[in-house]
């Protein structure tokens, strides 16, 4: 069961994709798991066929049960003998690590890149539930969540009694709901869960300025005169690419910050937050946003709100961006300043582009401009690196021509 | 029909009950005999022996000189020989000249012999501090000598203890040494006229309560039921544990109380730092770590020689105040 954030403690396996006997590859998706920001299909990250299938459909397994058993390809076909398998190469669990070890998060296993030992501490001391050792057990047993409970005990800790005045996990209802996958409440606590422990944890700075979006505006008309309606480019679309490329550029903004410190990540990947009907948040990642062209961009953005709105995201969307982007569109107000989603360390905000008077070679005219603020981790970086990181975010976007 | 037997109780204190537990010993098995410094003539620096001179005569109640290692070894010798002596340390700072004697031959002649010898001899020190005799004379080092296998260590903090352990220490085929706490020799109350032997295995709960389990031994006790005391008018029931013996420790006792009330405050007057505190905790969080609700607490004695001045002396050890700002910090925020 892979960790698809930092708050996930257990997941249920809700669909099988895959039988044994099943020929898989790298990146097919193989199960749906539901958890708090709704059901996400796992993908699967090594090659190989699958041989066991361990956990069955509705079961509720903690982070790091070993999900299916896949043999590699170029393996022998004998059965690898089950527990424990005892080499790593010889036998992949699928989304967990060998029986006994140290439990072994699932994106390392699959993603060697620079996120893995930033994923190696996504579930650092301090972000985690303050509970009792009674507490977790009973509540382990009980199939209660901690994070829904008020804790009594020392330090505001869930204690076992506190167990006692929680309502036993409803069950699952079989029928259909009226959006498959997504539980608003369930979305609501993780947000709170997420956002609470950033601003208890995050020394927050903010910066704003103002991009002059007239070069950009027409650069897109242009581009989108060839375009089919559903082909269109956004201006969203220029943030994300313009703050892909400027992450690239300055890696203090860009990582994680895991348990002691910040792991600046190579690759850069775009939390998108998109709004979900009826209250819901989520930001996936768009990955590698810096090495997509503007319309493989705007074709991932979009597939991206779809199955986010649907209930329907990735496991590698939940727990892999380096950056988050948030964009009001055009509903919005004229200046966003965002809360991290740890362990991230900084979130651009863009507002909605605006016309506004403005001095162009010392005559005051109508200019269409665009607040962009940047909230970022002061532990790791300084307002300096992040006024740097806005002005050529800006510079970016006056040369739309080269995103 | 004969009617309901009347329990017979007396009027004694700590010193007496040891004393009586020394003449019961004496009377019982004629190879029992007392040595010390200042046991006879003088009747024991605490005046535990008062008395028993006269009682037994000096052959069996035998001043030594001023050198812990000498007469302790000899009480060794004489255990290995079949004797069955007692051997008064004056208090447990002076024990560490005869440490050598108790660590590297009672607790090992066994191991070392192939088991063709053992050395039963009981050795009897004071500990603790509240009288104002200073950094040499006020220490609590029954923790150290917890840690040494081949012995079994004792920590009397009632009447019934002082009067019964004394006689099954005596039974046993090995070293025990026992701590008698100088707060305690002057503590009266009432015993039970037939008082005897009790067995030195088990922790006795001292109190009853559900909300968290004081655990203790030897002069700590009465403050942890203290303690107690003053927690149960703010509502708060605690179990209080007398540990009685410090090796081997009660495991299952501690467990049974600490599973129940998923919280421990553990007090001790020796220092804290590599004490009998820590080792009961780290068991605590060894067998009883997913029934724990709050942090193990600790109330030991300050990480600093006992002080003489008596404000000093005071603040440097554990007192209920501190045993029930403890005990708190268990229960929650509040």
């Amino acid at each position: 069961m892979p960790s698809l954030g930092a708050d996930m403690e257990a997941g249920t396996l809700v669909e099988w994709l895959v039988k044994p006997g099943d020929q898989v590859h790298r990146g097919d998706v193989v199960a749906v798991v539901e958890t708090q920001k709704g059901a996400i299909e796992i993908e699967i990250f090594e090659s190989g066929t699958v041989e066991e299938i361990l956990v069955p459909l509705d079961e509720r397994v903690p982070v790091g049960t070993p999900l299916a058993r896949l043999r590699l390809e170029g393996e022998g076909a004998e059965p690898a003998p089950r527990p424990p398998p005892s080499s790593p190469e010889a036998t992949a669990a699928l989304g967990a690590a060998p029986e006994g070890g140290e439990p072994k998060p699932f994106l390392p296993l699959a993603r060697p890149g620079p996120a893995a030992p930033a994923e190696a501490e996504l579930r650092p001391a301090a972000e985690r539930i303050l509970a009792s050792p009674a507490a977790r057990r009973i509540a382990s047993e009980r199939g209660l969540d901690l994070a829904a409970l008020t804790g009594s005990g020392p330090g505001g800790a869930v204690i076992s009694p506190d167990l006692d005045r929680a309502p036993a996990e409803e069950p699952r209802v079989a029928g259909p709901r009226a959006r498959p996958g997504l539980d608003l409440d369930a979305m609501r606590s993780a947000i709170a869960g997420a956002m609470a422990r950033s601003k208890r944890e995050i020394p927050h700075y903010y910066l704003q300025h103002t991009v002059d979006m007239a070069t950009a505006l027409d650069w897109l008309a242009e581009a989108n005169a060839g375009r089919t309606p559903e082909r269109r480019l956004l201006a969203g679309a220029l943030f994300i690419k313009a703050v892909a490329l400027a992450a690239r550029r300055f890696p203090a903004l860009n990582g994680f910050f895991g348990t002691k410190n910040f792991e600046p990540s190579r690759a850069v990947h775009v939390g998108v937050a998109i709004a979900i009907r009826g209250g819901g948040l989520a930001a996936p990642a768009l990955h590698d946003a810096d090495r997509l062209s503007l319309g493989e961009l705007m074709d991932g953005m979009r597939d991206l709100v779809q199955r986010t709105r649907a209930g329907r995201m990735r496991s590698s969307e939940i727990a892999d961006a380096t950056i988050t982007v948030s964009s009001l569109g055009e509903r919005g107000v004229e200046a966003l300043y965002g809360v991290i989603y740890p362990p991230q360390v900084a979130i651009v905000g863009f507002g909605k582009i605006v016309q506004r008077p403005w001095v162009i070679d010392g005559a005051v005219g109508p200019r269409p401009v665009v607040t962009a603020t940047l909230g970022a981790d002061h532990r790791v970086s300084d307002g300096h690196a992040g006024a740097l990181f806005l002005a050529h975010i800006d510079k970016l976007l006056q040369e739309p021509e080269r995103l | 029909m004969p009617p309901e037997p009347i329990p017979q109780t007396l009027e004694t204190t700590y010193r007496e009950a040891v004393r009586e537990a020394i003449r019961d010993a004496m009377r019982r098995d004629p190879s029992v005999f007392l040595m010390g410094e200042d046991v006879g003539r003088y009747g024991g620096c605490y005046a535990v022996s008062k008395g028993l001179i006269a009682e037994f005569g000096p052959e069996r109640i035998r001043d030594a000189p001023l050198s812990e290692s000498g007469f302790t070894g000899a009480g060794i010798g004489a255990a290995m020989a079949g004797m069955r002596p007692i051997v008064e340390l004056m208090t447990v700072n002076f024990s560490l000249l005869a440490l050598d004697q108790i660590l590297n031959t009672a607790a090992t002649v066994r191991h070392m012999s192939g088991n063709q010898f053992g050395a039963p001899l009981v050795i009897r020190m004071a500990t603790g501090a509240g009288r104002q005799l200073a950094a040499q004379h006020s220490h609590s080092l029954e923790g150290w000598y917890a840690h040494i296998p081949g012995i079994r260590v004792l920590a009397p903090a009632t009447l019934e203890d002082a009067r019964g352990m004394l006689w099954t220490a005596l039974q046993e085929p090995d070293p025990v040494l026992i701590f008698e706490n100088v707060m305690l020799y002057n503590m009266a109350g009432q015993l039970a006229a037939g008082a005897g032997a009790v067995d030195i295995e088990r922790a006795a709960v001292r109190r009853q309560g559900r909300d968290l389990t004081l655990i203790t031994y030897g002069g700590s006790l009465w403050k942890a039921l203290d303690a107690a005391q003053a927690l149960a008018a703010d509502g708060i029931e605690a179990d209080v544990i007398d540990l009685r013996t410090l090796r081997p420790l009660d495991d299952a006792t501690i467990m049974a109380s600490v599973r129940r009330t998923r919280r421990a405050v553990i007090v001790d007057e020796g220092w804290r730092s590599g004490s009998i505190s820590a080792e009961i905790g780290m068991r605590i969080v060894e067998q009883a770590f997913w029934e724990l609700d709050a942090p193990v607490g600790r109330v030991c004695s300050a990480e600093a020689p006992i002080p003489y001045a008596r404000h000093l002396e005071m603040a440097a050890l554990p007192q209920v105040p501190a045993i029930v700002r403890a005990a708190k910090a268990t229960l929650g925020p509040t």
